[in-house]
């Protein structure tokens, strides 16, 4: 497994290039100058030309990426053309948010999603399963800006248990419950989809599960129900639901941009926003390379956890 | 029974479970504290390096000027305490008043003074205009600088107290002697509120407290001059970009004021219980259509005009504004109810006339070129005002080449000047606040330098020698004079096209008081909160 491990890290090597290489390119080919738009409305084009100069942007692209490369070799992202901070301290700065955002999500819609799932499936065409379809189809079909802004107006306009926007860190002076408060509603914004989403996936593999020998068998033995379900149908369902789980943890991290403004929540999805408009090369090419990262280091523990859910998958 | 029991034992947790949620509601609507929604991201802290209005209007909380317009337009002493010019008017002396000092705890010098407005005329365009009267700059002690002039000029206090961007705003000469094309590294100011650099997050809050060494003058606030009084110990500016969310913020009293609402909200925020609406730049802004001089056919005077004749201003009010009675026709190239305002516009009256356009166009020998019409399709201020453009055209004769990109790349694009055929552009359309283009020197589209000047490139030197005479007139009659026969030269070239005026009020909860009139700066000071 080590080797497994150590060569899926290695692997990242390569990705990470040719993301650097393709976002590099990508910006500088597609039109806008964030010299233009450091100037302002009422600069002249040679003041223009004298930002662009500061900022190294008239050298060769040859030469732009050797000097972004090898400092990120370095560790060191660069600086923010516009924020006059280091891109890691502002991706950093980002990251909480997000991360509260997304991990908050995904275990809400896991609680929720799992266990609906699984006994729509033991129940297939049931009360339940029906209910299921249409919560599915519902969050599937509904934009999280409208479940945001309903929510708004029941939560924090009408009954004002809830903050209408903002995010409090969970190192603020309010502690764990500041924190969360100011979460709750984008969290059930945000979880509708992904409960649609991973309580279809679940019924789907745990219905197919139940078709098994091995669930005849359980059965014959005279195993509970509940036990068949938990213990044989839903283990062996899991891969496919920790995969989608995975890759909604990936998705949530490189950005929900609509939620975010919604609550308005400083995470990294409005930060990537801000940085494409204004053409903040060095923070936008940081964001990717976090981001590339991230996929890799989320696919590799959903693989991993396939060697903890099946026992017969060897690496 | 068991189902009563069940109902009210629901009941029962619902109530504490809200009581627990809701948490002290609102715990943070402190009178002391002050929470404004700005109209942008606050990325930038630099008011020299940009000319960004959220910035212009970040430094209004931390900086202090030499001087300061009143809200009758007058120049007024700020930081200045007497000044006086000599009798062949090139020797103008100013003497600070006392007590000035830094957030850092150092007194406020004339060397700073003097390195603050060095690096703001190498920015500025009417810095650098009266950049080009002076010969000197002395300091005969610390409280007093010397402006020694190559020869007299009307601008000086028109200059120092410059409303808008960039505003000559003082800092310590340690951080002015910053080239202007690098941004500085330090906030550290003289004015009414200390930014809090640590709690400072671009694109989240950024924090002010109140300077307690600040010292305000004896006058009543009267736009930016007068005493700046703060009432607030902490200010603290809201990043919300969404019109709504800024709404249900402002609703749910979480902010005590949005800088500029949505226009789609004006009507509901006006009947809403709680919330006010108040215009506190009564001259607001304008929609302006730009240019391109270089090439065909807009190089051509004749095909300028007849676009220029296409153009009604109230079809941009309505699509873009929306509010009838907060739009306005202005035919001056100045905002109306400002000072150089005045109705000699020649053929223009802000009301379309096809009939005269397509005339025109007949007579310049129009040949059809496809006139490349940029849009910006994220700037929601001025996204619709293109639509509109373009539809006039067409009606008038042109065929238009429309082409819809984001603000960014249309700032790049209209830095080319390459053919419109090969990447260039032919018309973009943009607007500016009043303070922007109240004045000739500080009117972008009147920079006429030819491959100098402004995007769109208009070579006309007797705009250039119109604009010199106003530097050096010294009286407000000549300078008006002097304004209207621009005006009636840029009319006659068509520098721009003026597509009308209109205003954004701000929203403000109904216990906030005494939000002061300027041009277009909201400023927070002398604001109360009951």
């Amino acid at each position: 497994m080590l080797r497994f491990v150590a060569s899926r890290l290695l692997a990242v090597i390569p990705v990470l290039f040719v993301v650097s290489c393709v976002v590099f390119l990508i910006l500088r080919l597609a039109p806008g100058d964030p010299a233009a738009v450091i100037a302002g409305n009422s600069a002249t084009g040679a003041e223009i030309e004298q930002i662009r100069a500061k900022l190294g942007l008239n050298e060769s692209l040859p030469v732009q990426y050797g000097i972004w490369i090898s400092k990120v070799l370095q560790g060191d992202l660069g600086h923010s053309y516009f924020l006059n901070k280091p891109v890691s301290d502002l991706i950093l700065q980002r990251l909480e948010p997000t991360a509260s955002l997304a991990l908050g999500t995904i275990v809400l819609a896991i609680l929720l999603a799992v266990p609906l799932g699984t006994v729509a499936a033991s129940r297939m065409g049931g009360g339940l399963d029906r209910l299921l379809s249409v919560i599915s189809v519902a969050g599937f079909s509904v934009p999280v800006f409208v479940t945001g802004y309903v929510l708004i107006y029941l939560f924090s306009i009408q009954l004002q248990w809830l903050p209408v926007q903002g995010y409090e860190p969970l190192s603020g002076k309010g502690g764990l419950w500041a924190w969360a408060r100011q979460l709750i509603l984008p969290w059930l914004a945000l979880s509708i989809i992904y409960v649609a989403l991973i309580a279809r996936i679940t019924r789907a593999s745990v219905s197919e599960a139940l078709t098994e020998d091995y669930i005849r068998t359980a059965r014959a033995k005279g195993l509970h129900e509940r036990a068949v379900l938990l213990r044989h149908a839903l283990r062996n369902a899991a891969v496919p639901i920790v995969t989608v789980i995975g890759i909604g943890v990936a998705l949530l991290i490189g950005g929900v941009v609509v939620t975010e403004t919604v609550f308005a929540i400083p995470g990294l999805g409005s930060l990537t926003v801000d940085v494409v408009l204004n053409r903040d090369f060095p923070v936008i090419q940081g964001l990717v390379l976090f981001f590339a990262v991230s996929y890799v280091v989320i696919n590799l523990l959903v693989d991993l956890s396939y060697l903890l859910l099946d026992p017969r998958i060897r690496y | 029974m068991i189902r009563r029991s069940f109902v009210s034992a629901v009941a029962a947790a619902s109530v504490v479970c809200a009581t627990w949620i809701a948490g002290p509601a609102h715990a943070q609507s402190d009178t002391k504290v002050f929470r404004f929604v700005p109209h942008a991201n606050l990325a930038v802290l630099d008011p020299i390096w940009t000319t960004a209005y959220v910035t212009r209007n970040h430094a209004y909380m931390v900086y202090d000027t030499l001087f300061s317009e009143d809200a009758q337009g007058n120049i007024k002493p700020q930081m200045v305490d007497t000044y006086s010019v000599s009798g062949d008017k090139k020797t103008w002396t100013f003497k600070l008043r006392s007590g000035l000092e830094f957030h850092d705890g150092k007194p406020v010098t004339s060397a700073d003074v003097v390195a603050s407005l060095k690096r703001w005329s190498s920015r500025d365009a009417m810095g650098g205009v009266l950049n080009t009267f002076i010969d000197r700059y002395d300091t005969p002690s610390a409280d007093t600088f010397r402006m020694v002039l190559k020869e007299p000029c009307g601008i000086v206090l028109d200059a120092l107290g410059k409303a808008s961007s960039n505003v000559p705003f003082i800092m310590p000469e340690r951080i002015a002697n910053t080239p202007g094309t690098e941004q500085i590294k330090e906030t550290v100011g003289s004015g009414p509120f200390i930014f809090k650099a640590d709690e400072f997050q671009p694109g989240v809050k950024a924090v002010y407290l109140k300077n307690p060494k600040y010292k305000a003058r004896n006058e009543p606030s009267s736009a930016m001059a007068g005493g700046r009084q703060v009432n607030f110990d902490r200010v603290e500016w809201v990043i919300i970009r969404d019109p709504q969310t800024q709404f249900n913020a402002l609703k749910a009293g979480e902010v005590d004021m949005v800088e500029q609402p949505a226009f789609e909200q004006y009507n509901t925020l006006k009947q809403t219980a709680g919330v006010k609406v108040i215009d506190f730049s009564p001259a607001g802004l304008a929609f302006i259509m730009r240019f391109n001089h270089l090439h065909a056919p807009f190089n051509n005077p004749k095909i300028r005009q007849a676009a220029m004749m296409a153009m009604g201003q109230q079809a941009y009010i309505a699509t873009q504004v929306g509010v009838p009675e907060l739009g306005r026709v202005c035919r001056s190239i100045y905002p109306c109810g400002t000072m150089y305002a005045d109705e000699n516009t020649g053929d223009f009256t802000g009301v379309p006339n096809l009939a005269k356009a397509k005339a025109l166009l007949a007579e310049g020998g129009y040949k059809g070129e496809p006139i490349v019409l940029m849009r910006p399709t994220d700037l929601a201020s001025i996204a619709k005002i293109p639509l509109v453009a373009k539809q006039q055209l067409e009606a008038a004769g042109f065929k238009v080449d429309f082409q819809q990109m984001d603000w960014a790349s249309l700032l790049a694009r209209r830095a080319k000047k390459d053919a419109p055929s090969q990447g260039g552009w032919h018309l973009f359309l943009t607007a500016w606040t009043a303070g922007d283009i109240s004045s000739p020197l500080t009117m972008a589209m009147l920079n006429a330098k030819g491959d100098n000047g402004w995007f769109g490139w208009q070579n006309e030197p007797r705009i250039e020698k119109l604009k010199a005479d106003f530097a050096r007139a010294d009286s407000t009659a000549a300078k008006k004079k002097l304004a209207s026969e621009i005006q009636a030269v840029a009319m006659e070239t068509s520098t721009h096209a003026p597509l009308g005026q209109y205003q954004s009020p701000a929203a403000i909860r109904s216990n906030i008081d005494g939000v002061l009139v300027t041009p277009g700066v909201p400023l927070l000071w002398n604001i109360t909160k009951k």
